[in-house]
């Protein structure tokens, strides 16, 4: 064993993925996480089938920068807004970005974008443009958090 | 608020338990945030209460699975536990899939609970770099267990042996016969052996070949502890609680027989020594863009020096 690293540079990107509510569908959650391993991402699954609160517990003590969810079953209206809800109570909702995967229409993205989700991915979105965008919404984060001197 | 104010607070917030600054203190020992070094040391001086418990086995053995029967059995009994949870590293993106709170669900919305996937980031032992100062944080924050789970190991990375109190191998049937049970490395720092999947074909086997490889050895264990072998199916939760009994057990041995303070020395010498290899590779590196080094590396290719007295020249204190 080694010790503490000394001098740091930028810390990794950690991301919590994740699959909420009863939808079975992980073959395009794992697609994403293995595209942001191979990023240099520290990606942390948590399974299928797990509840808002479950997600948000997991995301507060992995202390991630980014929580992805895959909805492939229509929940997204209930399960981001719980998300969101539990995150503002946490106080965290400013300083991990909440994005969205998966099958949702239109005008629900909107709504959602308008209630704190930083961004939403639909199926189609090829994987450079997933890691881009965790980037650049993460890095985002990182400097606003350490302008505010909460990092 | 003032930097070490803000630093203070983080401290007595961990102090108390709270998941939000356990989070995000272990986030700042992993990277060695800048002022990390003067926290550690306030939360080193309030930890050393905690049992550390290390669980370490092949990968699919069922690691993840234990460690969760674990924590259930322990939490029945009313103690807290934290769980670090060890994946590998990719040595070429650097990136990492932790995956090991898949098997650990039945414990969200427990406050007694505090679980962290941690990437091993390079290191090579079973561990990560920060494993150790992690513990100390969890141990500070007030957890009555702190369990440990490795990456997935194969022969030889036995780091877990120095960081906790026991440490518990696992093993599943049907994975080699008498001859791999007495090989040197991984099985030889058991505290405590478990055979997990007991219920699969061949467990017998691999419980009569363990029990006769610790039969053959011929020094007493330190302590006068002879490590049991304990069958479980960790999925189900048998032989959980056995296996707890054991591991407290185990405990009040180090304790009776002064084997722990001469553990704890151990460990704290590991610790030291790490370090402060850690402090030297540093110094080095900062010689390594310097023309001393460059020139001495000149002399070793042309051979006019050897390599060990280029190395002793580096870390004599230049002229």
């Amino acid at each position: 064993m080694e010790s503490l690293p000394v001098g740091s540079q930028s810390p990794p990107i950690r991301v919590l993925v994740a699959k909420a509510g009863l939808d079975g569908h992980d073959r395009g959650v794992k697609i994403v996480a293995r595209a942001l391993r191979d990023a240099g991402m520290e990606v942390i699954y948590t399974g299928l089938h797990r509840t808002p609160a479950q997600i948000v517990d997991a995301a507060v003590q992995e202390d991630v920068d980014a929580v992805g969810i895959s909805l492939l079953s229509g929940a997204h209206m209930t399960v981001f807004p719980e998300v969101i809800r539990l995150l503002t109570e946490l106080g965290v909702a400013q300083d991990i970005c909440l994005i969205g995967g998966g099958v949702m229409p239109d005008k629900d993205v909107d709504t959602l974008t308008a209630m704190g989700v930083a961004a939403i991915l639909g199926q189609d979105t090829p994987p450079d443009v997933i890691v881009e965008t965790v980037r650049r919404l993460v890095a985002e984060r990182r400097r606003a958090a350490s302008a505010a001197g909460r990092k | 608020m003032t930097k070490t104010a803000m630093q203070k607070e983080l401290v007595e917030r961990v102090r108390e338990g709270q998941p939000l600054a356990i989070a995000r203190m272990i986030s700042r020992v992993e990277s060695g945030a800048p002022g990390v070094v003067e926290e550690i040391a306030e939360l080193y001086a309030a930890s050393g209460r905690a049992h550390v418990v290390g669980v370490t086995g092949a990968p699919g053995s069922g690691k993840s699975t234990l460690v969760s029967a674990l924590t259930t059995c322990l939490r029945r009994r009313g103690e807290s536990v934290g769980v670090l949870a060890i994946d590998p590293s990719s040595p070429f993106s650097g990136g990492a899939f932790l995956g090991d709170r898949i098997r650990m669900q039945d414990h969200a919305g427990d406050q007694g609970v505090f679980i962290r996937s941690m990437a091993s980031r390079g290191a090579l032992g079973g561990l990560s770099r920060a494993t150790a100062d992690a513990t100390a944080v969890l141990d500070a924050a007030g957890k009555d267990y702190v369990v440990i789970e490795t990456v997935g190991v194969g022969q030889g990375e036995v780091d877990i042996a120095r960081a906790a109190h026991t440490t518990i191998v696992l093993s599943i049937p049907g994975t080699g016969d008498d001859v791999q049970a007495v090989k040197a490395g991984v099985l030889e720092i058991a505290d405590i052996h478990v055979v997990n999947k007991a219920d699969r074909e061949g467990a017998n086997r691999a419980i009569i070949d363990l029990r006769g490889m610790l039969r053959l050895s011929l020094a007493g264990a330190p302590g006068g502890w002879a490590p049991p072998v304990i069958p479980t199916v960790a999925a189900s939760g048998d032989g959980i609680d056995e296996l707890v009994q054991s591991m407290q057990a185990h405990f009040r041995a180090l304790v009776s027989s002064g084997e722990l303070e001469r553990r704890e020395r151990a460990m704290a010498a590991a610790r030291v020594t790490s370090i402060a290899q850690a402090l030297v590779v540093d110094r080095f590196r900062s010689y390594e863009s310097g023309r001393r080094f460059t020139s001495l590396i000149d002399e070793v290719y042309r051979r006019e020096l050897d390599p060990f007295s280029a190395a002793n020249a580096l870390l004599r204190p230049s002229a």
